[in-house]
């Protein structure tokens, strides 16, 4: 196998943009026939280097090689045509197109010179999916399927056009585990066919899995090469933050006091009007973290929109220590003392094209100190940001950047930052989704130090490693109810799993 | 020079460069039509009709203090006007409502001023201001109140109220507050309610009201809270939410705001020029703020500036045409070529070979990124 030229190879690639050396003569090798891995934190040159591989952005200095050749890809037009196949992190596919017509786009088969060929296509394309173990449908229209569908029409996509490298940009970030398994699948039957996948990722668990090679960059420059059998999870994560990080944060010992939060029979009905949260029942006491556990799409959304006021219960009551908050709007609910850090930070906890300081004001604009009667009062809106900059280590040249040009760790660092305060509960949807390793253990840490104040901290995660490592007690919601209750000391890891899937432990 | 400006690329720069290029490349065009249409006319083919009409367009316009108090005669509605339509871009609101929230404000002005044509300017013109302006908030506030309770987007709902304002005051004038005395159907005289002039012949009081104006919106989009929701509500209507701001509370206000804008510019314009209502009164200004706030990119000061631009062409047009012959709508086909460019805004880079980032107009986005979106309750 090593005596094939690499399938790839990248020498010294080297690209300034104002202010960072975004990659710092980076070499890669990809050989024929293997996953390779890329594996760094958000922001540390990955998805640069490979938008120079696809003709996005031009390398100040450096080479590519593709089968031992010497290449220069001007566009993506040329990466095309030398075999290389890019599944971006948002997928670039048209909703109200079919997947054939999708595919096809930008290399139609024609049937004389104005007509589209849309059977012979349908046929290359079902014979291409089946060839990788995967049935879709090439005429049903691409907004009715799941992310995952999708992304593997972008697959599909990919080899349609002849790849033979396979690039994904942080391909798991939007799959569900099971969905994340079925996609190993078809990368490992790829690989076995002879083609070649760069699979870009901050997950280390899954990196250590899939891949057959992994090259570590850290601040642009290469820092590591491993071969999974040879490494360890720990090992990877320090090397790609540069010091020893803590894959466990020490949760300590949780000393619950006062029921903080109250709920009983709460029902609610999602967008469609079906009823979503079907009678749920749960407390949350000062001082402890309880970890809601659940497959997505299980009416946590719901759950979460119905407590903080976003959407109205059809039944049921909340309260909040003692207080009713049924119903109430969300600003009253948040004077009542209540943080809440949302699973979508783009969609709802920021508002990207606002300074920073705007955004760390986004909840508390209209009181003191932050406007005084109502007039905004800049200079205390400023220090606000810049003392929560510095306090949460959160990476921008100033307060009054836009949010739009923060990395995603540092987004969500700015929502955390805001909503940790003095409050009385904590509700954190999906707290760390996206974020690499060190920005993390940094926000798990600080969770637990709000816990060890006395917060009463409300976890939903669709990520069962994080509910477990976090929570001090464990309730599994299962289409719109809670079907399970456990202590983390005594949690085990399977039955949960079952429950979650089956909402029965069989 | 282009090339120059280019190379050293100061914020401000790029943000001005946009409508400024738009504004060079409309002259540019239009100068062409002027030119080949010359051959069509008495005048006969003539390459250098546009550097002569261009000059007296200018001269015109800022020609002598009379030319410059017209400028601003002129300019003064659409500086409201281009207001209204620009807080409601920053609202994520698009209200084209603004020609039926002026004639709202113009003909609301014009019974009150009649009524009391006898009182003292203070009372008399305070009040027809007022009545007039909030005749455009009540106006505005119907859209963003359907769109808030049931998701009706403000686009369809503000033109529909267009029609349905000027046949409704069309029916008033003739029947209701007809004036006696007079052979067609109109509104009697305002007397003391209409605007002072305060220098020359014609320039009102409506002239520093609508630079107060500028300030005072500028203000309240930047410095108070209210500002701050009406932004966010525009630039994340969920977060927003997320954030206490209802928007369902939010969306209505700022339409109401932006309807008393042009009601007021409808006020302003009926007490310190037009004088009387009557049936087929001019709303182009309501058509012309969309593009005012376009160019202006919804800034107040852009607007301002703006508002001078078309101002300044309406006033400087009629010298233009006496003198050059070259016929007044030509002004129309430029404004219409300034907002053409703007909102095709690649042809523009392409030709000056502008770097696209950061480029990007507020308003022309707001059109369609709005369409179709719910504002939940």
């Amino acid at each position: 196998m090593t005596d094939r030229a690499p399938a790839l190879e990248m020498r010294g690639i080297t690209k300034r943009f104002p202010g960072i050396l975004a990659n710092d003569h980076i070499d890669l090798e990809v050989r024929p026939g293997e996953i390779h891995a890329l594996l760094g934190e958000n922001g540390a040159g990955k998805t640069t280097l490979m938008n120079i591989l696809y003709g996005l952005v031009a390398p100040d200095e450096g080479e590519i090689h593709i089968d031992g050749e010497p290449v220069v890809i001007r566009d993506p037009a040329d990466a095309i045509a030398r075999g290389i196949g890019m599944v971006h992190q948002h997928f670039m596919l048209v909703p109200v197109f079919t997947v054939t017509e999708n595919v096809m786009l930008g290399s139609e088969v024609m049937r004389g010179p104005v007509l589209l060929d849309l059977a012979e296509a349908g046929r290359r394309i079902r014979a291409l999916s089946d060839q990788l173990g995967f049935s879709i449908d090439p005429d049903v229209r691409v907004e009715q399927l799941s992310v995952g569908q999708q992304q593997r029409v972008e697959i599909v996509k990919a080899l349609y056009r002849r790849a033979r490298i396979l690039v994904l940009d942080e391909p798991t970030a939007v799959l569900t585990p099971q969905e994340t398994e079925e996609i190993f699948v078809v990368l490992r039957r790829l690989r076995d066919e002879g083609a070649s996948v760069v699979f870009i990722s901050h997950k280390l668990d899954e990196v250590v899995r899939i891949a057959d090679r992994i090259t570590v960059i850290r601040r642009g420059r290469v820092v590591g090469e491993r071969a999974p059998r040879e490494t360890s999870e720990q090992e990877l994560a320090d090397l790609m933050v540069g010091r020893e990080v803590l894959l466990r944060v020490d949760r300590g010992v949780s000393r619950p006091g006062e029921v903080v939060l109250e709920i009983r029979g709460l029902r609610a009905r999602d967008d469609r009007g079906h009823e979503a949260v079907r009678g749920v029942d749960l407390d949350v006491r000062g001082g402890e973290i309880v970890g809601v556990a659940g497959v997505a799409g299980n009416g946590q959304e719901e759950l979460v929109e119905a407590i903080v006021g976003l959407r109205k219960p059809s039944g049921g009551r909340v309260a909040l220590s003692g207080a009713d908050i049924t119903g109430a709007s969300p600003r009253r609910v948040r004077e009542r003392g209540v943080g809440y850090v949302p699973a979508d930070r783009q969609r709802f906890g920021l508002v990207l094209g606002f300074p920073l300081d705007d955004n760390f004001a986004l909840t508390g604009y209209h009181r003191p100190p932050f406007a005084r009667g109502i007039v905004r009062v800049d200079a205390a809106i400023r220090a606000h940001a810049e003392r929560l900059m510095a306090e949460y280590d959160v990476r921008a040249p100033g307060p009054s950047v836009r949010a739009s040009t923060l990395s995603g760790g540092n987004q969500q660092k700015v929502v955390v930052a805001r909503e940790f305060g003095d409050d009385r509960l904590l509700i954190l949807d999906q707290p760390t989704r996206g974020l690499d390793v060190g920005s993390t253990e940094f926000i798990h840490r600080r969770s637990i130090e709000q816990r060890d104040a006395g917060t009463a901290v409300l976890l939903f995660s669709a990520d069962l490693d994080e509910v477990l490592e976090l929570s001090d007690r464990i309730v599994v919601i299962h289409r719109g109810r809670i079907v399970g209750e456990f202590d983390a000391a005594t949690a085990e890891r399977e039955r949960i799993g079952l429950l979650m899937a089956r909402g029965e432990a069989a | 020079m282009v090339a120059a400006l280019r190379r050293r690329a100061t914020p401000i720069w790029r943000v001005v460069a946009l409508p400024l290029l738009a504004i060079v490349l409309a002259l540019a065009i239009a100068a062409l039509i002027i030119v080949v249409s010359s051959a069509f006319t008495g005048i006969g083919f003539f390459p250098l009709l546009p550097l002569f009409a261009y000059g007296n367009l200018f001269a015109g316009a800022f020609g002598g203090l009379t030319a410059i108090n017209n400028t601003l005669v002129a300019a003064a509605p659409l500086m409201l006007g281009g207001l209204a339509v620009g807080l409601g871009f920053k609202g994520g609101l698009f209200n084209i409502g603004v020609a039926g929230q002026f004639l709202a404000g113009a003909f609301t002005a014009a019974v009150v001023g009649a009524a009391l044509a006898d009182a003292p300017t203070a009372i008399g013109m305070t009040a027809a201001l007022g009545a007039g302006a909030l005749a455009g908030a009540a106006l505005g506030f119907i859209p963003g109140f359907l769109k808030a309770r049931t998701g009706a987007h403000e686009v369809v709902t503000t033109i529909m109220l267009n029609n349905a304002t000027a046949l409704l005051l069309a029916w008033a004038v003739g029947d209701l507050v007809r004036a006696e005395g007079f052979t067609f159907p109109r509104t009697g005289e305002i007397g003391n309610a209409g605007l002072p002039v305060l220098l020359g012949r014609n320039l009102h009081l409506g002239v520093p009201l609508a630079f107060a104006a500028i300030f005072v919106v500028r203000w309240l989009l930047e410095r108070t809270t209210l500002g701050f929701e009406i932004r966010t509500v525009g630039a994340n209507p969920n977060a927003a939410r997320y954030a206490g701001m209802p928007p369902v509370v939010i969306v209505p206000l700022t339409m109401a705001l932006s309807g008393l804008l042009g009601g007021t510019a409808g006020a302003v314009q009926m007490l310190g020029v037009i004088g009387f209502y009557a049936s087929g009164i001019s709303a182009s200004v309501g058509f012309d703020s969309i593009a005012v706030a376009l160019l202006g990119r919804s800034h107040p000061i852009g607007i301002l500036f703006a508002a001078l631009l078309f101002g300044a062409f309406r006033a400087g047009a009629p010298l233009m045409q006496i003198t050059t012959q070259v016929p007044i709508e030509i002004i129309d086909i430029i404004q219409a070529l300034i907002i053409l460019f703007l909102a095709a805004d690649l042809i523009v880079r392409r030709v000056f070979r502008l770097r696209a980032r950061a480029l990007e107009i507020e308003g022309a986005t707001t059109v369609t990124r709005t369409w179709g979106e719910q504002v939940r309750t």
